[in-house]
């Protein structure tokens, strides 16, 4: 920094306090709008992530319509509302006479490519898994991709045997316990399977006696108008 | 020096002369990684427009104020504040094409196209001439965004925007999806645009050759 360059540029060199300053206002008028947008779409994006868990449950269990989660305390399946830490809940799916139809079962394991996390339908009177449904997976575009995307592979577990454990055969299926896998895409075929055995395995044995599931409870009105009035400082 | 140019031809040169990809070769990374549909180009280039443009105007409106010592982190801050907005209104108006494009959005902050016409326009022109700087640039990357999202999702699923073209008999070229697909068809744009240029300075040479016989 010599002194004709500074000269030159006109202004002097701005002291350490307007730097610190000028920084301090950058990040503060930042933080205010960050938190300003993170406030305004707050409830939308809630809105959003809840919809989509609605419309998978009611993919994989046919003609559910009302559902409610349920949470595993003290080996007991309880109705949950409330949003938990490391919470693992399974969904049970009702129809609209509040008849309970089946339950919706997230499980997860490695795929070809990064987690697939599955979301399948369970139906406990008959042992039955009644619908599958990818809610995250990163599998190869055009081929792997196909345990969403092809119809054909993903009605496979429409009426499903669980017992014994599910085999992916590629020489088509014959036995109720068995599905067709994916040509090109056996790895991500076989990785499904593998979820949802897992999934079996860890759930089946909690699940109360059929009959007795828990009943289907109306939730306390959270959406109405009164409800979030009185939420409102 | 900035009122003698004009805004058209600001714009221009971001959108064709100079456009950022094709000729720069800048912010390759978020190009090829969300390209493999038109309408993730199409997305990712509307959500770069906007960050450019609001951080353009912002960083043009206070260039006085800024000392130019803490310029760069200023002009991240900037740009990171108007990312995280975007981030957060896509996940809410629209969120299939937000889980789509996933870490991507956040990642513009680091887009070195938008930084660079923070150091190299906005902060030193106008604003009249950064808004048309930001528009052709913009415009610019939104185009070759989609160029190339459409190029590979017309070869690798045989549709664009969603729409089948060729019918259920056509096989898709799966590879153009895949991420060699991204290179194949970026190295054959570049080819073309660097033809193009070629032509261009042969016909000039050419003519100025000719200028001076006559």
């Amino acid at each position: 920094m010599s002194e004709d360059k500074i000269e030159q540029e006109g202004p002097e060199e701005p002291s350490p306090l307007r730097l610190i300053g000028t920084l301090a206002v950058a990040g503060l008028a930042s933080g205010i709008i960050i938190i300003a947008i993170y406030l305004a779409t707050f409830e939308t994006i809630k809105e959003n992530k809840a919809r989509e868990l609605r419309e998978s449950v009611f993919r994989v269990l046919p003609n559910v319509t009302k559902m409610q989660k349920l949470l595993l305390k003290e080996g007991k399946l309880v109705v949950s509302y409330e949003e938990e830490k490391g919470e693992e809940p399974i969904y049970a799916g009702y129809d609209d006479g509040g008849k309970f139809m089946g339950y919706a079962i997230p499980s997860d394991g490695p795929g070809f490519a990064d987690t697939i996390s599955v979301l399948y339908g369970y139906r406990p009177a008959d042992r039955k898994v009644i619908g599958m449904w990818i809610l995250a997976s990163r599998e190869t575009p055009g081929l792997g991709d196909k345990i969403y995307k092809d119809a054909k592979f993903v009605a496979n577990f429409d009426d499903l045997a669980i017992e014994p454990p599910i085999v992916a055969t590629k020489k088509g299926k014959s036995k109720p316990n068995e599905i067709d896998a994916i040509t090109g895409a056996t790895i991500s075929s076989v990785a499904v399977v593998k979820i949802i055995n897992k999934g079996n395995d860890y759930w089946v044995s909690k699940l109360p006696e059929p009959g007795n599931e828990p009943a289907y409870v109306e939730p306390v009105a959270p959406a109405s108008p009164e409800a979030v009035d009185t939420q409102a400082p | 020096m900035a009122k003698e140019q004009h805004a058209y031809e600001e714009f221009m040169k971001g959108l064709w002369r100079e456009n950022p990809v094709f000729v720069q070769v800048l912010g390759l990374c978020p190009l090829l990684a969300v390209t493999n549909s038109a309408i993730n180009g199409l997305a990712m280039g509307l959500a770069s427009f906007f960050v450019l443009l609001g951080s353009s105007i912002l960083v043009s409106l206070l260039k006085n104020y800024i000392p130019k010592q803490v310029r760069i982190s200023c002009f991240i801050i900037i740009i990171a504040t108007f990312v995280t907005v975007v981030d957060y209104s896509l996940a809410a108006a629209m969120p299939v094409i937000h889980k789509e494009l996933g870490a991507f959005i956040p990642l513009i902050v680091c887009n070195c196209l938008i930084l660079g016409r923070m150091e190299a326009f906005a902060s030193r022109n106008t604003l009249r001439m950064s808004i048309a700087d930001a528009f052709g640039m913009g415009a610019g990357f939104l185009f070759a965004l989609v160029a190339l999202g459409g190029a590979r999702e017309i070869l690798g699923v045989g549709e664009f925007f969603g729409i089948s073209l060729f019918g259920p008999n056509f096989d898709p070229w799966v590879i153009m999806i895949l991420p060699p697909g991204g290179f194949i068809t970026l190295g054959v744009m570049l080819l073309y645009f660097n033809w193009v240029e070629e032509k261009k300075n042969k016909l000039d040479a050419r003519l100025a050759a000719e200028d001076g016989v006559n």
